[in-house]
């Protein structure tokens, strides 16, 4: 029945994508006020979507198997919250959650931007019926989540057990929010061109949205990374898989739009970066959809492979861009040139380098995305590029873009001097000196690490004393530049710091090595309502005296019938004890890893404090200084 | 000059981006090796399961039988899922069950055939994991259907109750 209503409210609701579309056509040409009636249809949909996705979810949570998407993905033994979440943890109902979020966000978009030139509104509005209309087509037709199935099973298939996980069972709604919050940044850019409305007016209304989305996007990525490191069991929490490449990738873009207009917000200048970003996020965000629905990167990910959903994106994404290159080139006119000269030391230009390194950054993940699938077309071979490819080309440039980013935000707009910056030279060598003593300590690599590690190290220092320096007044740059620089460090340490143990144990077995001894001291079984868990005891003693009892897990999950292994961690501010068992040839053994892993919640909480920056800056209604 | 030039390139480029991901849509991505299907099974001599005795492949599989091929261990909890399943194959007598014991040891497999039953014609120990890798396996459970000296369909991880009628339909 809640199958039946959804099904009916998404026929619904693209019906009313045309009354929408009739009546701002219309609204366009006569008075100068936006007609109510649009409004109140573009809610309409709203609702009807709300519907459907309720539907889902209750067809979800009774366990209602003559729905397919149901019968996939859920099972009667599976947590509620995890019945849930499966809503959208499959492709059908993720896509139903896009719909959602994208109607959701005109909606709201319609609400604030009362004061906005009416045209400008009805073309967003109109721009984002496209791609509404695609997804309710797409949803429709090829991948609707209320398919029935006769006669009904009476049992699902269940939810994968890698899923069934608490950070992931946000991790899309959250993602999807900042994926879509791009589409309305999409769809005004175009509106704006048309209607030339390129102005610092357009900046100062858009800045909000880009704000949001790149808050959601950026947590939406950390939640991801989060449930990689506790639940995939390898101990790393960025793996340079491509789908992971693919969520990078447009927050590389959000990111530069989001400096180029705070300088569009003051300063009629980058307008053509601006545009041309706009456009890159939403079609890297449905590219990155695109790359994951359709199967040709295989990953987590990946839920139906599915060559006719595929093209179905394929031909709306390059709609989408062919439609965005002829307006940009035909509608957007760089009138710029006069205010364009840059004083060489300004903070333009410091935004300008920032653009270029981020837009390089930006393509060594296309490249090592996309140039595989390109070279397995054109010569059928196969190559997987991995960690080593990014690390060779990122690190060495993230030298001269953490100097950079130190150094810009200290100068001044328009035209700044050299004095009063000796500081910056005694913070250099601070630093220089500080990562050389702590690199000394380790037998790794001397040179390459020094120098990122102090120029990390720099990048900490001048962000930390701009908080006082500023007093406060820059607050939400501050601390999002300030957990950048954390980031950084963190990783740099986590990188190089780490130590890994991997051996083959029987219960009451020991493994000695110089630092710690492990001692497998007795494995439990527990049952649960839809695995049975296996825990083992292990207990790590430090020459120092003090000891960890760690309680690695294996679950085997009934509904599907998978084994998974459970990592158990111990956090500390310093560092992350990190155990995994695993099954080995023998029942009598296990396979263990322990890794130390330094700095771990450092990563974590940098990367909350650079969207807590966001999110400030979100709230606050002055000029960025 | 410039001016209609950029635009030019600018949809040529995504003209060939489109082009090759219209392409690579076409080609599975999923990565099976060349040796799976419709091609001769790869020869072993592996030790017996109940003596030592060496068996070759070419001695057990012949033309015009079919053959279920299935690698299994006692350790593996998926296994005895399926077990049930390739005792109602057995049953119906007109296939040969082949037995791959990967890397288990002797006790433990003769414990969990005497437990769940012993559905295999012949088995054959794989202690190293020689066998199973020049099959091609993912892991355990794996199985293979063999007609004529050719992999008709394979099978990665246990065995359904549809993939049960399904080679009862062609074993017909």
């Amino acid at each position: 029945m809640a199958s039946l209503i959804g099904s009916y409210s998404l026929g619904f609701g693209l019906f009313f994508s045309v009354f929408i579309i009739l009546f701002s056509v219309r609204n366009l040409r006569d008075t100068e006020i936006l007609d109510k009636k649009i409004v109140s249809f573009t809610f309409i949909q709203f609702f009807f979507v709300v519907i459907s996705f309720f539907g889902l979810i209750i067809s979800f949570i009774n366990s209602d198997f003559s729905n397919e998407t149901v019968f996939n993905h859920s099972h009667t033994t599976k947590p509620l919250f995890y019945k849930i979440s499966g809503t959208w943890g499959n492709h059908e109902g993720s896509l139903l959650l896009w719909l959602l979020v994208l109607t959701l966000f005109i909606s709201i978009f319609l609400f604030k931007s009362n004061h906005q030139p009416k045209r400008y509104r009805i073309f967003t509005l109109l721009f984002q019926q496209i791609i509404i209309i695609g997804f309710f087509i797409f949803l429709i037709k090829n991948s609707s989540p209320f398919n029935y199935i006769f006669p009904t099973p009476n049992e699902g298939l269940g939810l994968n057990p890698i899923l069934q996980d608490p950070a992931l069972a946000i991790h899309p709604p959250v993602l999807y929010l900042g994926y879509v919050g791009s589409s309305i940044i999409f769809s005004s850019a175009l509106a704006a061109m048309v209607t030339s409305y390129v102005t610092k007016e357009w900046a100062k209304h858009i800045k909000q949205w880009v704000l949001a989305s790149w808050v959601f996007l950026t947590l939406g990525i950390l939640l991801g990374s989060i449930w990689a490191y506790y639940e995939l069991g390898w101990g790393g929490f960025w793996f340079w898989d491509p789908v992971e490449n693919v969520s990078l990738m447009p927050w590389f873009a959000l990111t530069t739009l989001l400096h180029c207009i705070l300088v569009l917000e003051k300063k009629k200048i980058l307008t053509s970066w601006a545009m041309i970003l706009s456009i890159a996020t939403f079609a890297l965000s449905m590219s990155g959809t695109f790359l994951v629905r359709s199967g040709i990167l295989n990953s987590v990910h990946t839920f139906a492979n599915d060559p006719e959903r595929g093209l179905f994106i394929l031909i709306f994404l390059f709609t989408l861009i062919f439609l965005s290159i002829f307006i940009f080139i035909f509608f957007h006119s760089d009138k710029e040139k006069i205010e364009n000269n840059f004083f060489w030391l300004s903070k333009e230009t410091s935004i300008l380098v920032n653009n270029w390194f981020m837009m390089y950054f930006l393509s060594v993940i296309l490249i090592g995305t996309i140039y595989p699938i390109f070279l397995e077309v054109i010569t059928a071979n196969k190559i997987s590029v991995g960690p080593p490819f990014y690390n060779k080309l990122i690190l060495p440039f993230l030298i001269p873009f953490l100097l950079a980013m130190a150094i810009g935000p200290n100068l001044n707009w328009i035209k700044s001097e050299l004095k009063d910056k000796f500081y910056m030279i005694i913070f250099l060598i601070i630093s220089f000196l500080l990562s050389a003593f702590i690199i000394k300590q380790f037998n790794i690599n001397f040179l390459i690490n020094t120098i990122l590690v102090s120029s990390a190290f720099f990048l900490f220092f001048s962000t930390l004393r701009e908080f006082f320096a500023k007093r406060f007044k820059n607050l939400s740059q501050n601390i999002a530049h300030f957990g950048f620089s954390l980031l950084i460090l963190s990783i740099l340490f986590n990188n190089i710091f780490s130590n890994e143990v991997i051996t083959n144990l029987k219960i009451g077995e020991t493994f000695k090595t110089e630092k710690f001894t492990i001692n497998f001291e007795n494995i439990d079984q527990e049952d649960e309502k839809n695995f049975k868990a296996i825990k083992g005891k292990f207990k790590i003693q430090y020459l120092d005296g003090s000891s960890d009892i760690l309680n690695p897990e294996l679950r085997i999950y009934n509904q599907p019938n998978i084994i998974t292994s459970e990592a158990d961690i111990k956090t500390n501010l310093l560092t992350d004890k990190f155990m995994t068992m695993n099954y080995v040839q023998n029942q009598e053994y296990f396979n263990v890893r322990y890794q130390v892993k330094p700095f771990m919640i450092w990563i974590w909480i940098s990367v909350i404090l650079i969207s807590f920056g966001g999110f400030l800056s979100f709230f606050k209604k002055r000029y960025e200084i | 000059m410039k001016s209609k030039l950029l635009p030019l390139i600018l949809v040529l480029t995504f003209l060939i981006i489109f082009v090759i991901f219209f392409k690579s849509l076409k080609s599975s991505n999923i990565y099976t090796p060349n040796t799976t299907l419709e091609k001769k099974i790869p020869s072993f001599d592996l030790k017996s399961f109940e003596n030592n005795s060496i068996i070759i492949s070419e001695k057990i599989f012949k033309d015009n039988e079919y053959y279920f091929m299935n690698i299994w261990a006692s350790w593996c909890i998926p296994c005895k899922e399926e077990h049930k399943f390739l005792m109602e194959l057995k049953k119906g007598g007109k296939i040969k069950l082949i037995g791959l014991n990967y890397k288990d040891n002797f006790k433990n497999a003769s414990n969990f055939l005497k437990d769940l039953g012993n559905p295999y014609n012949i088995i054959v120990s794989d202690n190293d994991g020689t066998g199973s890798i020049e099959w091609g396996a993912y892991g355990v459970p794996e199985s293979f259907l063999v007609y004529q000296n050719k992999i008709i369909k394979r099978f990665i991880g246990p065995i359904s109750n549809e993939d049960l009628l399904e080679i009862q339909k062609i074993i017909k």
